[in-house]
């Protein structure tokens, strides 16, 4: 069997780890030369940690950034947890970029309304990065960004400072209740959205974050008439291969990890919602 | 060509140099074994109750090996020629059609290094099974698909059609051994397959099922006709068309691999997030994926069905779930 096998990993290291919060790292990742390959906004890669095994994370750092591959992980599962217990200089497998990513193009020269929910915010990143890079290429940029708590909010200092002191740009923070360090909105992301009351005109919503978050977002975009064609979102789905093959990723006739995981509402709504 | 049945003997033999794989009855059922040197299979039975779909794609399969602490990596060395004897035509159909999924996007390097490596030997059906249905999934009991060489059992000989290259190289080194096909063989083999044919009790109706099943997504049906299911997977496992797999890594002191291995859909674990939230959350869900994939979603991608209508779910379900019987109510659906 040849080296291009897609299934076998290449070796990559990691150069730095940020603790965001109790239960979520942002882990800084190089292959031998450099990037370990070439992606777009919103494409994943399945991580290894041997002989733990392999899982499917979404790849938080913009292409525009040629340093290393970003990704947040929360710890919740067996590869998630040891991810969490490495420390920089130690390696570990990867293999991708899987998935379509955001349709950059498409939304070329529309506002772009960002939405996030907690470790949900990890794959919007990666695009909101490469909307600043390219920001002639967008209009206004809007990001509502919630989390349970103040300490919960993954990158707190570049969501405030570096995303809100961007040109045309708004940031909206909500955390779910009151709390004593916290002076900003309180709230759940949805009901938020509706507060501030978003027109659909020349504007696209891109939303992430737990299921339940999502559905009561796209419940307020409708109510705000987004039509399905202007609602992004993106998947979360158990994959194994991440190439099409290990099957258990299918959305009727498409799989995830090749068709998506990004899909605008008009395409979920002709699939089956077994999301 | 046509081989007389006394020279079934010396024709096995001119195979040796291969392994060489064929149905074995051994306590309660008949599989596929590895035949020793010398040995000569007699290919007296129905179906084998596990499919030969392990040929191409190995109940567990080792993807590479490696040495805990280090970078090394090592491949598995797949180069050993395997002729499969006996291989019934819905089974060698099934991996036709499951090879579509494997070359599909990208190429599979194992299940694809297998198949070349593989040759499958057909024999037709002179008596199919009580819930054989392959005439109504595209099928029959002399299908060629999928195989390199095709012997129909005519009483006293066997009539050998060579399918592909790799068929006819088989032809070539048992050459001496062979008759020319006269036309009272070909009278013979068309008697043979229409009385097999004949013999084929159950039908299904697929007419307007894979445009139609989306539509049934919340029809009552589903929750009826898995009311009963174990979860055990048993379909999945022994269905020659169902092809999901899991990926793990395993451990032997320092030594690991990390191997695929079957996974099946009618599984909880399958599609549960790490999170806790699953999108197919209870055995409803699972079944009609599981009919769905089949009948309608595999239709979509490769046009066509991806059940070949072997029985075996139907056979060894343990509570007797019929998939004849689901597609039956969902016809009445429609």
């Amino acid at each position: 069997m040849s080296s291009a096998n897609p299934l076998m990993p290449q070796m990559a290291t990691i150069i730095d780890i940020t603790v965001e919060t109790p239960d979520i790292k942002t882990l800084r990742v190089v292959g031998k030369d450099g990037l370990p390959f070439d992606f777009m906004p919103g494409q994943c890669a399945m991580l290894s940690v041997p002989p733990v095994g392999e899982a499917i994370f979404s790849i938080t750092s913009s292409p525009t950034c040629r340093e290393c591959l970003e990704f947040s992980i929360k710890d919740v599962g067996s590869v998630s947890g040891a991810l969490h217990a490495l420390a920089p200089g130690q390696q570990i497998g990867i293999r991708g970029p899987y998935g379509n990513g955001f349709p950059v193009e498409e939304i070329k020269g529309k506002n772009l309304l960002f939405i996030g929910g907690g470790i949900g915010l990890a794959p919007l990143r990666s695009l909101i990065g490469y909307g600043f890079a390219n920001r002639e290429e967008y209009g206004h940029i809007d990001i509502v960004y919630g989390a349970r708590s103040p300490a919960d909010m993954i990158r707190k200092s570049e969501v405030k400072e570096t995303w809100g002191g961007q040109s045309d740009t708004s940031v909206y923070l909500t955390v779910d209740a009151e709390f004593p360090d916290w002076n900003g909105h309180v709230g759940f992301v949805p009901s938020y959205v509706t507060e501030l009351a978003f027109t659909p005109e020349k504007r696209v919503a891109i939303t992430c974050g737990p299921p339940i978050m999502i559905k009561f977002v796209l419940q307020a975009l409708e109510k705000l008439q987004f039509s399905p064609e202007q609602v992004i979102t993106t998947l979360e789905m158990k994959m194994k291969c991440g190439v099409g093959k290990c099957g258990r990723c299918n959305l009727g006739s498409v799989y995830v990890c090749k068709d998506g995981p990004v899909f605008s509402l008009a395409q979920l709504n002709a699939l089956p919602a077994e999301y | 060509m046509l081989l007389n049945k006394d020279k079934w003997p010396e024709f096995v033999g001119r195979l040796a140099g291969k392994k060489l794989l064929a149905p074995q009855s051994g306590g309660d059922a008949v599989r596929f074994a590895p035949v020793s040197d010398g040995e000569v299979p007699m290919l007296d039975f129905k179906n084998t109750r596990v499919p030969p779909k392990q040929a191409l794609f190995p109940q567990t399969e080792t993807m590479y090996r490696f040495q805990l602490g280090t970078e090394e990596i090592e491949l598995p060395q797949l180069d050993e020629e395997t002729i499969w004897l006996g291989v019934r035509p819905c089974d060698a159909r099934a991996m036709a059609i499951v090879e579509k999924l494997f070359r599909w996007d990208i190429d599979d390097p194992y299940y694809l290094k297998r198949r070349e490596l593989t040759t499958l030997v057909g024999l037709a059906c002179n008596e199919p099974g009580l819930n054989c249905f392959c005439p109504s999934v595209g099928g029959g009991p002399a299908s060629t698909e999928g195989l390199d060489l095709l012997m129909i059992d005519l009483d006293d000989r066997y009539l050998l059609e060579a399918i592909t290259p790799k068929g006819e190289a088989l032809l070539d080194v048992t050459g001496d051994l062979l008759d020319e096909v006269k036309a009272d063989a070909v009278k013979e083999k068309e008697k043979v397959v229409s009385a097999a044919e004949k013999k084929i009790k159950r039908t299904v109706d697929t007419e307007g099922v894979s445009a139609g099943l989306p539509g049934l997504w919340e029809d009552p049906l589903w929750r009826r006709v898995s009311a009963a299911c174990l979860g055990c997977g048993t379909c999945t496992y022994l269905c020659p068309t169902c092809h999901c797999f899991d990926i793990q890594d395993e451990t032997e002191g320092f030594e690991a691999r990390r191997c695929r291995m079957w996974d099946s859909c009618m599984f909880e674990e399958y599609t549960v997030h790490t999170s806790g939230h699953n999108p197919r959350p209870t055995r409803r869900e699972r079944t009609r994926n599981r009919i769905n994939h089949k009948y309608s979603y595999y239709v979509d991608k490769f046009a066509v069905t991806a059940c070949v209508g072997c029985g075996r779910c139907v056979n060894l379900c343990p509570v007797n779930i019929d998939i004849i019987e689901i597609l039956r109510q969902v016809k009445e659906a429609l």
